[in-house]
């Protein structure tokens, strides 16, 4: 029988099969943060169990921790958040586990160091107790987010008790518009197959459209098709994966990297390999989207009007965000935007944004801030001369961590603000209780920074030519 | 963990679809070490308003839904982040088990790991079990995992779940002491891996 990708690789990482839809599957990296950790440790202290394969992990500081500059960990005001990176740090020495604190210079958002740093590869499977783990899929691994108690299960078994998904084949083709990002390519599968559209499938990204991306790009829609309820989300491999690990601190080097490509090329789904499900997207018709609701799946192309309501949750989605059917959300006042997440605060993020904002200013009632996605993002940004940009324009220029992604640090919102934002979650309060986020790309973003509202950033590059 | 065998109570109707993890337990509740202390951060912020003030409106709030062993919920319930404290909080705020078209998978897998039963039946069953949980008079349910039936009044449910998944929630059996049970077979695949795949073993994180 032809295999998918996805099936393949849990076929190759299948320790043993334990029932119809469950396998005990072997986990070959696993990555943890602090404030999903703690508990999966003091677990395995109480149970006095070894980490199985400490050099198969790693640790990153970055959902609570402060952007703004700290000298040292007694500068974070929060008690809690200082007791998770403290209690991260103490772990890691216990148990010889390599951790990126707060004060390495490879710091940053997981998803974007693990990949910057050359430890996601074709091939393999990555667990973290975090939900955008499907990130790496963009390399062709098989990556997926998981709870406390797995995280404990894999550091004290390298593996994990696995349900497997059924493979969904979403094909995009096509060239995509100026100004229509991968971010728009992701919102718009998620709109059109629903938050809970891909749930229980495992999908596989292809067509013409994504090969056509380069793989930070691939990063950003593997990110979020967890957005769509897909606990996966794989892209085959290629030649600028294969391009983009060669020299990366941490990539198979030599008669490694030899051997690794051998079978790097071999992941593909099987001519013949069945989907249980196939979405296609068009991409020469998909536009700028913006959501307007408190669900990513709630959005609407910029240039139209926001739908009327089908169920209770939209009525109720509407209410919080202080929206009305009919309403156009071009023109829409905003009072923050950001520019951040493990969706796209990217370097090729960056300097995108920062093309639009070159030469404008944010408007002066709109607060803004710009969160490298790691410290390795910031250097090379301020090589660039991005950070220049961003701040002659009016961004806040910080370190890097999740920050309003999630706002578990100090940079929060306020009950009613609307905040234009890159990243990946406008659920209710997630930027801060009462907060509406608009998720949109980073171009959008920086289009409605400087117009202190929404707008189809297509306009300014109208004006840019 | 608990063992899951034959549980009844009150069973609470949220039917709206795609309630998340943030909802279910908002970040402020997150910055923390342990697992205490998560009964009040459960759907905090649906519970209570800016001052603390509950929230008369919200139906975990109301008799006799305050006392709720089960909610009867919305398509992909537990969407979103992985935290489990979503999960812990429930179990500490007396919640058994989870009855939903869909639940997201991360969350489903963390329930599973805590004996919060979670299942899913069709819409269409759903539908009738939300319609008897709105009553209070009817709002009283016995799951019963052995025999795999959700009974409410005169309404029998069925419901399905895998073989392994059973045992563990009936048995209340350590996860991991179940896994390394299996060392063995764990250190064979890693053999085979460093022979058919040694740039796996070669170039992971330095401790
Ligand atoms: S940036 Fe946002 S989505 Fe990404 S890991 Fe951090 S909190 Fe999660």
């Amino acid at each position: 029988m032809s295999l998918t990708l996805y099936e393949k690789l849990v076929r190759q990482h299948t320790v043993t099969q334990l029932d119809d839809e469950h396998v005990l599957l072997y986990v070959d990296f696993h990555i943890m943060n602090e404030y999903t950790s703690p508990q999966a440790f003091a677990g395995l202290h109480t149970a006095d169990r070894p980490v199985w394969r400490p050099q198969a992990h790693l640790a990153v500081v970055d959902h609570v921790n402060p952007t703004r500059p700290i000298q040292s960990l007694n500068d974070i005001e929060d008690e809690g958040g200082r007791l998770q990176i403290e209690t991260l740090s103490k772990n890691c020495i216990r148990h010889n586990i390599q951790l990126f604190d707060l004060f390495d210079p490879r710091q940053g958002i997981e998803h974007i160091v693990v990949p910057e740093n050359g430890f996601a590869w074709p091939g393999m499977v990555i667990a973290c107790g975090d939900s955008h783990t499907t990130t790496y899929g963009a390399f062709g691994a098989l990556g997926f987010g998981i709870g406390t108690s797995e995280i404990e299960h894999v550091l004290a078994t390298q593996t994990l008790v696995y349900k497997t998904l059924k493979p969904m084949l979403v094909q995009v083709d096509g060239i995509l518009p100026i100004g229509v990002t991968a971010k728009d390519v992701v919102m718009a599968f998620v709109a059109k197959v629903g938050a809970a559209g891909a749930s229980g499938f495992a999908v596989e990204f292809a067509g013409s459209t994504i090969a056509a991306l380069s793989v930070e790009a691939r990063m950003t829609i593997c990110n979020m098709a967890v957005e769509a309820g897909a606990r996966a989300a794989v892209i085959a491999p290629d030649q600028k994966v294969f391009d983009y690990l060669d020299g990366r601190p941490h990539a198979p080097k030599g008669a490694d990297m030899v051997a690794a490509l051998g079978n790097w090329q071999t992941l593909q789904s099987e001519p013949g390999a069945q989907f249980d499900k196939v979405v296609h997207l068009d991409a020469t018709m998909i536009e700028p989207l913006v959501t307007w609701g408190t669900s990513p799946d709630q959005s609407v192309p910029v240039t139209r009007t926001i739908p009327n309501p089908t169920n209770d949750a939209d009525h109720r989605a509407l209410d919080y965000m202080g929206l009305f059917a009919g309403q156009s959300l071009s023109g829409l006042k905003i009072d923050r935007a950001f520019i951040g997440s493990c969706t796209n605060a990217r370097i090729e993020d960056l300097r995108k944004a920062a093309k639009i904002l070159k030469g404008h200013q944010v408007c002066s009632d709109v607060t803004a801030i710009v969160v490298p996605g790691s410290k390795d993002v910031r250097r090379v940004a301020e090589a660039e001369g991005l950070d220049a940009i961003f701040r002659q324009a009016g961004f806040e220029w910080r370190g890097s961590g999740c920050s309003m992604c999630l706002a578990m640090n100090d940079d929060i919102a306020m009950a009613g603000e609307r905040c234009a934002s890159s990243t990946n979650r406008n659920f209710e309060g997630r930027q801060g209780r009462g907060v509406r986020t608009h998720l949109m790309s980073p171009e959008m973003v920086a289009a409605a920074a400087v117009n202190g509202a929404i707008v189809d950033v297509r306009k300014m590059m109208e004006t840019h030519q | 963990m608990i063992p899951f065998t034959k549980v009844s109570g009150i069973a609470a109707p949220m039917p709206a679809p795609n309630i998340d993890t943030d909802i279910i337990m908002p970040k402020q509740f997150l910055k923390r070490i342990d697992r205490e202390g998560l009964a009040i951060g459960a759907f905090h912020d649906l519970r209570f308003d800016e001052t603390g003030a509950e929230r008369p409106e919200f139906v975990l709030n109301k008799i006799p839904y305050r006392s709720a062993k089960f909610l009867i919920c919305g398509d992909n319930f537990g969407c979103g982040s992985s935290r489990e404290y979503a999960v812990w909080g429930l179990l500490q705020l007396g919640i058994r088990a989870i009855i939903a078209p869909s639940i997201s998978g991360i969350f489903f897998g963390n329930c599973e790991k805590n004996g919060l039963l979670a299942i899913t039946v069709p819409q269409a069953d759903v539908d009738p079990l939300v319609a008897h949980a709105s009553l209070p008079e009817t709002s009283e349910m016995q799951i019963d995992l052995h025999n795999q039936t959700i009974l409410a009044s005169s309404l029998c449910v069925p419901f399905e779940i895998s073989d392994t998944r059973k045992q563990l929630l009936l048995s209340g059996a350590d996860h991991i002491q179940t896994t390394l049970n299996a060392t063995d077979q764990i250190r064979a695949f890693e053999k085979k891996q460093q022979s058919h795949a040694p740039w796996l073993w070669a170039h992971l994180a330095k401790g």
